[in-house]
This record gives structure tokens, sequence and C-alpha cells, in this order.
């Protein structure tokens, strides 16, 4: 028996000046599972994630997510179908609080915002959903607190949890552990293996030991091209994966 | 409910503000209250500009169109009644809706277009815009050209207030702060504000969680450019007079230098802004010293300039930033 495919990426190209970021690259990602992209650096990992979320044009292929061709779905109109992304490099509203920047996610999947008049903190409509996912990732203390002032650690579970906000079908996680200390990975470990039973994730990490325990799949990236896709068990015994990649490791 | 030190003192500034055209018929000298309805103009519509730079980091440069814009209906109005025997377009109301819906237009033609682009390019293009303007209304000559237009008769509000009673003027623009206060609060309060804060904070971040910043923008735009003309409207009546200079680019400068001055992302900024840069103009400009022949305060920009480094370098938030309770950073 198989699942159905959620994400369905076909011969994927993303050209910069006559480099191939992207190199006809197909991957499919399973409802339910999680699936983790490795390879070196350079190997066009947030490339792919930008060409997914629409952040950037494909110069060729498609993306078939949920059963629909992303071709002219606009950025913020891929998230009102359910592809939400984490960023690598921290991305959210400084200078609002923890619990403002979960609520402008909340709020921007609960109908326009062409209201000027109703005061929008303390809209239970808002911060109920918010704090239920603050709580989820552990960061409920930290509410009020204005965003520039959390840690790095905190910091990157906020990432997490503004994308859980907008009610996704696929999480993309860029590098969620991204400059965190073991033990910060090591929380956010126990976080993602909470999520993988609610949502379909697609992971970009460094931290093998972070990939190789989460992952059911793993498609490795090398020069914008998978050279193969596997289960860990599988990725490990790959002979070409060993040579490509985890052979500087090994 | 409970006010803080920093309400008790806005609320004095607004008694002050209230108190003031009896004040000065007390001391004998109502210049005053010319000079200070000047200021609640501007200060009216570095309200407006705040929403867009303060609030959604969109530096508009050429602000100072929509004011000339308000203020040329009341003056073309005048021009028609007088010249021509027309006496609806003398009419208060007519005019109050054709300087808000004319500046709303040009504010969502201008806009629409200048929005899509950023940073530098932004405030270029909507200072070339204002400058069009500007010369447009030196280029016709029906309308007095760059010497302006004389306004012989105020707008007739049909009884319900007289704007000849300078007292009546006075509190027609107070009021009209007032409300432009309580508006900007809800504003930037609602749903709507948070989508503009946000997409000053971060872009990359609205579009990924789902929001398209460019209507909520253009919206705020079209707003601010509306209130701008109601302010013209009011500046006209003031002064008698309108000239293609109200939209001169430098003066949509010193509508930015009044948010600096009074801090940005504050309700109140603007208003202590608008004060504080006149207030120094008029200070700095009647010193009495004079050095090799020449009058310092003829030269008061030469003052202004490095004072306005100074706040820029020592004090981001301007007044904002002496009151009680200040936040730290923007």
């Amino acid at each position: 028996m198989t699942t159905p495919d959620l994400l369905i990426v076909e011969n994927l190209v993303k050209r910069y000046d006559g480099l191939l970021a992207t190199d006809d690259l197909s991957l499919t990602v399973r409802q339910g599972e999680l699936h983790a992209i490795i390879g070196p650096n350079g190997a066009g990992k947030t490339t792919l994630i930008k060409q997914l979320t629409g952040e950037i044009r494909s110069d060729a292929g498609r993306v078939i997510f949920a059963g629909q061709n992303l071709k002219r779905v606009s950025e913020p109109g891929r998230s009102h179908i359910g592809l939400a992304r984490s960023f690598q490099i921290t991305s959210l509203f400084q200078n609002f609080t923890v619990l403002e920047n979960v609520c402008l996610a909340v709020q921007a999947h609960s109908g326009h915002s062409f209201r000027f008049w109703k005061k929008i903190n303390n809209d239970t409509n808002l911060t109920e959903p918010a704090l239920t996912i603050l709580q989820h990732m552990g960061l409920e203390q930290r509410a009020h607190t204005v965003t520039s002032s959390l840690s790095h650690g905190e910091q990157r579970q906020l990432e997490i949890a503004v994308a859980l906000a907008t009610k996704p079908k696929l999480l993309l996680l860029d590098e969620p552990m991204a400059g965190m200390s073991k033990e910060d990975s090591e929380t956010l470990i126990e976080h993602l293996l909470e999520l993988k039973n609610r949502y379909t994730i697609l992971l970009i990490e460094h931290d093998m030991d972070a990939v190789f325990s989460l992952a059911d799949r793993i498609s490795v990236l090398v020069y914008g091209r998978a050279i193969a896709t596997g289960t860990p068990d599988e990725i490990r015994n790959n002979e070409d994966v060993r040579q490509a990649y985890l052979g500087e490791e090994a | 409910m409970s006010l803080s030190s920093r309400q008790v003192i806005n609320a004095a500034l607004l008694v002050f503000l209230a108190a003031l055209p009896f004040l000065t018929d007390w001391v004998g000298d109502s210049f005053y209250t010319g000079l200070v309805a000047r200021i609640l103009i501007l200060a009216i519509a570095a309200l407006s500009l705040n929403l867009l730079i303060g609030y959604g980091g969109m530096v508009s440069f050429g602000h100072a169109a929509y004011i000339g814009i308000g203020a040329y209906v009341v003056g073309i109005g005048a021009f028609h009644a007088f010249e021509d025997g027309i006496d609806w377009m003398l009419n208060g109301y007519v005019q109050l809706v054709a300087a808000i819906l004319g500046s709303a237009v040009i504010a969502l033609i201008i806009g629409a277009i200048s929005l899509r682009t950023r940073g530098v390019y932004f405030i270029m293009i909507t200072m070339a815009f204002s400058q069009m303007l500007y010369f447009t209304a030196v280029g016709v000559e029906t309308y007095g050209a760059d010497d302006g237009l004389s306004i012989y008769s105020r707008s007739d509000m049909l009884g319900l207030i007289d704007l000849n009673e300078e007292k009546s003027l006075y509190y027609l623009i107070y009021v009209s702060l007032l409300i432009v206060l309580y508006l900007m609060h809800r504003l930037v309060g609602s749903a709507f504000g948070n989508v503009i804060r946000g997409s000053k904070s971060n872009e990359a971040r609205m579009r990924a969680i789902g929001f398209s910043p460019y209507k909520y923008r253009l919206t705020a735009f079209v707003i601010a450019g509306a209130i701008a003309g109601y302010a013209g409207f009011l500046m006209a009546n003031l002064n008698d007079f309108v000239s293609p200079d109200v939209m001169h680019w430098t003066r949509s400068g010193d509508l930015i230098i009044m948010i600096l001055l009074g801090g940005m992302a504050s309700l109140f900024g603007p208003l202590y802004g608008a004060l504080a840069f006149l207030m120094l103009e008029e200070l700095l400009s009647s010193i009495p010293l004079t050095v090799g022949g020449l009058r310092v305060g003829e030269y008061w920009q030469l003052l202004f300039g490095p004072l306005l480094i100074l706040v820029v370098l020592y004090a981001r938030n301007g007044v904002d930033s002496f009151l009680p309770g200040a936040r730290k950073g923007s």
C-alpha cells in the first residue's frame, strides 16, 4: 500500500548566471512523512525551498502540491493553500512580542485585514490559537516578551511556531537547528518528533543526528540534483552517497 | 483606568491648545493663535505622513502635494465664485469633499505606481510626482501661476460655523486634530494597522505567512493622502492664500523633519515635532545677534541643521525619547 504524494517536484530547474542551483530535480513528499533533504553546502537546498514557496521563480519544471500545479500561485497564495516555511536565517517581527508574531500569522489566515477600527490585540480569535501553538513549542512563558530579547534558541522555536500558525498541510523547515547549542538542538528534536505525528514535513538540516533520528525518508542533494532517495538505512549504505557526501565524514 | 505620566503630559498639551485663543486674548496678542493654528494644521499632515513613515516604513517624500491639492480646491473654488459668480464653488462642504476625494484619487494613482518600488527609489519617485504637481501649479496662469492665488472669501459652511471668525477657525482646526489623533490611534491598533506595521518590520515574513502587503500599503497611502488633503483645505482657509510653494519638495521635507523631531511610530510624535519645528523656526529666526553685518536670524537654518543632526544621532525618537515611558530602540 502506498500513501499519496502531497508534494511532487518534477524536473525543476533554477539557473543563476550559468550556475545550475537546481538541476533537473525531481522528488516527492508523501502524505504524513518527514522527508529530509541533506547535502553539502551549495547543493541548492535553500534555493529549492524558495522555489517551492514561490519566493523565486523556477526556470523549468513543475511543482504539484495537493494535486494543484503551483505555477501561477503567488507566494502569499501558497501559504493559503497550506505551504508554510521556516527560515534558515531567523526572520521574525523583531519589534513585536512573541504572541504578536504568532497572532499575525493567525490573522493572515482569518480572512482579509481591511478592518480599520476594532482593536486587534486581545482579540481571542487570534490569541487563543496562538497561545495553543506557543504551548506546543514551549514558549508560552515568553508570550509577552519582545522577540528581539529572546535567546537564539527561542527565536528558532518561534520561527516554527509562526509557520505552524498558518495551519499548514506541509511544513518546509529550512535548517531549523542552524546555530543552535547541543541542548537547544535536543529540545527542538523533541518538538519535531511530536510535530512529525501531526504534520507532513520537508526538513533541510545539516545536523546528521537530527536527520537520521527524525526522517522517514532522506533525499541527498548534490549540485542541485537528488542523487539518492531512501530510508535512513538505505542512505547510510548507499555507495554514491558515501562518496559524494558522507565520505568526508565517514 | 489609570493614566501614565506620558498620557498626563499629552492631555495637558491638548488642554493648553484648547485654551490657547483665550490665553492670547488675555495677553492681548493674537499673533500666536495664528501661529499655533498653522502648527496644528501641519501636525495633522505630519500625523497622516507618520502612518506611512513611522508605522509603515514608506518614506514618502511628496506628501506636501496632497496639502497643495486640498488648498488649491479652496483657492480655485473661491476664484470662480468671485470671478464668475459660481456660488456653489464656495460651498465649504463641496470644497471639503473635493479636497479629500481629489487628494485621495491622486494618492491612489501615485501610490499604485510608487509602491512597486522600494527604498531610495520610492523616495525619489514620490518626490518626482509631487514636483510634477508643483510645476503644473506653476504653469497654470489662470490660477496665478507661481504668484499664487489670493482667496477673497473663505469656505462657506452655510452658517454651521463661520470660518471668518478666527476663533471658530482655530477650533475647527483643533477638533480636526483631535479627530485625526483618535483616527490614527484606532487605525494603528486595528487588524489593518497590524499588517502595516508587520510589513515595515519584515516584508519577507509577511509574504511567507500569506499577506500581500501591496494592497494594504496602497490603502494606507490613500488614507494618508486624503487626510493631508483635508489639512490643505484648512491651510488655505487660514492663510487666505495658496501658491505652488505649498507643494514644493522642501515642504515635504519639512513634514519628514517634523516626524523625525517628534519621534517616529508614536501617536503624538508628529504633534510634538510640528510644535518643535515651527517654534524653533520662530525662535532661531528672531535671534537679534549680528555677525559681520549679517543678521544671524536670517540664516536660522544654519543653526537648525546641526540641531537636527544631533537629534538623529542622540535622540532617535526625537521629543518622544524625552517623555516618560519612552520605548528604547525603534
